[in-house]
């Protein structure tokens, strides 16, 4: 089973974001990761591969940068990857992106193509849906589990809304959105992180794609730190004081204890 | 101006009623047609006669259109994007709403696409001091908030509406039942083929019925660090209960998860530990009467919907609020 990993390069959970002073970006001085559901996409793919043969490719689109989350795929066990590379990436929305996929992963077949559910920056919930109509493969939102079910077709487990799930079954090419907690995520080895360095790494470049913000079907305007719906009561001073006046609170005033 | 169009959806596990998400997309489709001046129009999907375009037409509509076919029983993208195409099309709809469900996740972002549209997800609230107006939605987990525009013309905009962002019971009712139309469409069958609707355990405990929830995110770091958690919830005669990556872990098993993919709770006090308050996780809590949030982080979300809030280390904040309750028992 040949597999396709849209990886995407987002702010670390814990970094401090700061808007860039023209309020159309966060500052991009931060620490940056694989976005969640990615890192699980891939771990799904590489067991995939490793139970039934075939080839990873990993994918990212995004500055030079993003890079690393090529270099820790293929660390952790991807055959190759794909950087579509552009300064000018964060400004592509959902539909952009997976065009700017779509044309870069033009005359390659795969037999699945596995997407996080959403980003963690952009959180869009769409590029993997749209790159499916754009290829014309049918797919399946949320996955919580990927398994062949005879030739070229795929029976996976959708994640439903309060504890629900349903299995479905659907023929290959298909893409997939991988839910984070699919399955447990693997660390890269030594040994991995020394053989990445002779896997081969392919670039193509946004502009050369024909890839601009122009594709854009809908236009971040601007971003704001969020309104306070709630009058929220901070509790000041060292732990301890935070602590009682907390129990004061929740006992005089909220009537709770 | 074209009407504003919302797809309703009927429950997955009742498909006789409304998606109470639905609703909360008439809401804000009122809202958004009000001022663009802009009558609202719902369409419902079903095999036979659900009782849904009842439910949507006591609203203040239009009118209600019902799209019924043998395939339209069971929800499969394809099928469901074939048919609203059907729809939409000879309809010309300036807006198409839909509730931010995971149905909607699953095919909204293939209709916008076909249709040569945009889609704008997770659509929180309006700005009309610009025309057209504009879409806010979170952005960087809940850190910011985005206010976007569609760049189409000719074309609908689409908008999911986030669930719990508008209220459904604020739905402006008729004055009289809106007329139902029947719209005839012809999908051809799915290329998927998905199976019966399934819960994977039995829930073992039933959170909905604590007065009192301690609840613990990825703050607490490992696993070991949980018995501070539970020393904190028995000294408040709490259930102890998670965000989902620590029920992911296995750290907690999954029925003591909240959010939409778990529990919905709304205990008297709600206490989130180390939570930063992701959407997915606030539907679940949201509704609690008092909500406590200890997180290091001051920009944390979690703190938007937070009553009390200690912006701290939970390891100094727990064992403070532990020693003080053991010294005076709740
Ligand atoms: C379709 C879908 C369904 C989902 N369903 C659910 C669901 O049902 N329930 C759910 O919870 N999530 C759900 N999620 C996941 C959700 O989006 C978040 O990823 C998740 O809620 C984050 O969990 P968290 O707050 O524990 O972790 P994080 O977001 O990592 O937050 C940890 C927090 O701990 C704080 N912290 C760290 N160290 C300390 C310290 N020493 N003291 C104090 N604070 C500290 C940090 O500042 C941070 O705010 C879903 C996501 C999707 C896409
Ligand atoms: N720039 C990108 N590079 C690689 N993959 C991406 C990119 N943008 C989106 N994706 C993939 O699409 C998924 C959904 O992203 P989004 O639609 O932004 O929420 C992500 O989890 C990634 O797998």
């Amino acid at each position: 089973m040949n597999i396709l990993v849209c990886l995407k390069q987002v702010p670390a959970k814990d970094a401090p974001l700061k808007l860039a002073p023209d309020a159309g970006w966060i500052r991009d001085d931060v620490t940056y990761e694989t976005n969640e559901p990615d890192a699980f996409a891939l771990e799904a793919a590489l067991r995939l591969k490793e139970a039934h043969g075939g080839e990873v490719a990993a994918l990212t689109l995004g500055p030079a940068r993003a890079a690393q989350v090529l270099r820790e795929a293929l660390a952790k066990g991807a055959d190759r990857a794909i950087h579509v590379e552009g300064g000018e990436a964060h400004r592509l929305d959902a539909f952009a992106a997976a065009e700017a996929i779509t044309r870069a992963i033009a005359g390659q077949a795969f037999d699945l193509i596995l997407t996080g559910l959403q980003s963690d920056d952009a959180g869009y919930g769409q590029t993997g849906v749209i790159l499916a109509e754009l290829l014309g493969a049918p797919h399946a939102t949320i996955i919580m589990q990927i398994e062949p079910a005879g030739e070229k077709k795929v029976k996976v487990k959708r994640e439903l809304e309060s504890g629900n799930f349903q299995f479905v079954t659907m023929p290959t090419p298909a893409v997939l959105t991988i839910q984070s907690g699919i399955n447990k995520l693997r660390y890269a080895t030594l040994m991995g992180i020394k053989q990445a360095k002779n896997k081969p790494l392919a670039t193509a470049r946004l502009d050369d794609l024909g890839v601009t913000p122009s594709l854009n079907r809908q236009q971040l305007l601007g971003l704001a730190l969020p309104q306070k719906s709630k009058g929220t009561t901070l509790l000041p001073g060292s732990p301890k004081e935070q602590a009682a006046t907390l129990l004061r609170h929740l006992r005089q005033d909220a009537h709770v204890l | 101006m074209n009407p504003i169009l919302v797809i309703a959806e009927r429950k997955i596990t009742a498909p006789g009623k409304l998606n109470p998400a639905s609703l909360e997309a008439i809401t804000a489709a009122q809202a958004l047609g009000e001022k663009l001046g802009a009558p609202v129009v719902a369409a419902v999907l079903e095999a036979g006669e659900s009782g849904c375009a009842a439910e949507c037409a006591a609203r203040r509509l239009e009118r209600v259109l019902v799209a019924r076919h043998p395939l339209l029983g069971a929800y499969s993208p394809d099928v469901w994007v074939q048919a609203l195409v059907q729809i939409i099309t000879p309809l010309q709809p300036s807006y198409v709403l839909l509730p931010h469900t995971y149905q909607v996740r699953d095919f909204a972002p293939q209709l916008a696409t076909r249709m040569g549209a945009g889609l704008i997800s997770d659509v929180t609230g309006f700005n009309f001091a610009s025309t057209p107006p504009r879409f806010q939605r979170p952005m960087f987990q809940g850190k910011f908030t985005a206010e976007f525009g569609f760049s189409g013309e000719g074309v609908p905009g689409f908008c999911t509406v986030q669930i719990g962002a508008f209220r459904g019971d604020q739905a402006a009712m008729g004055a009289q039942p809106a007329p139902i139309a029947a719209v005839t469409v012809t999908p051809e069958p799915s290329r998927l083929d998905s199976g019966e609707i399934f819960q994977e355990a039995k829930q073992a405990v039933d959170l909905t019925q604590a007065p009192i929830i301690v609840s613990v995110g990825r703050g607490i770091k490992e696993p070991k660090n949980l018995d501070l958690i539970r020393e904190l919830a028995t000294a408040l005669g709490a259930e102890l209960a998670a965000s989902r990556p620590i029920c992911d872990a296995g750290w907690l098993p999954m029925d003591r998860q909240i959010g939409s993919s778990g529990q919905t709770v709304a205990p008297k006090l709600y206490l989130a530990v180390g939570i930063s308050g992701a959407i997915q996780h606030l539907v679940g809590m949201k509704g609690s009467r008092t909500i406590v949030a200890i997180n290091k982080d001051p920009e944390a979300p979690i703190f938007e919907v937070a009553d009390y809030g200690i912006v701290g280390n939970l390891f100094d904040v727990v064992p403070a609020l532990i020693a003080l309750l053991k010294e005076n028992p709740a």
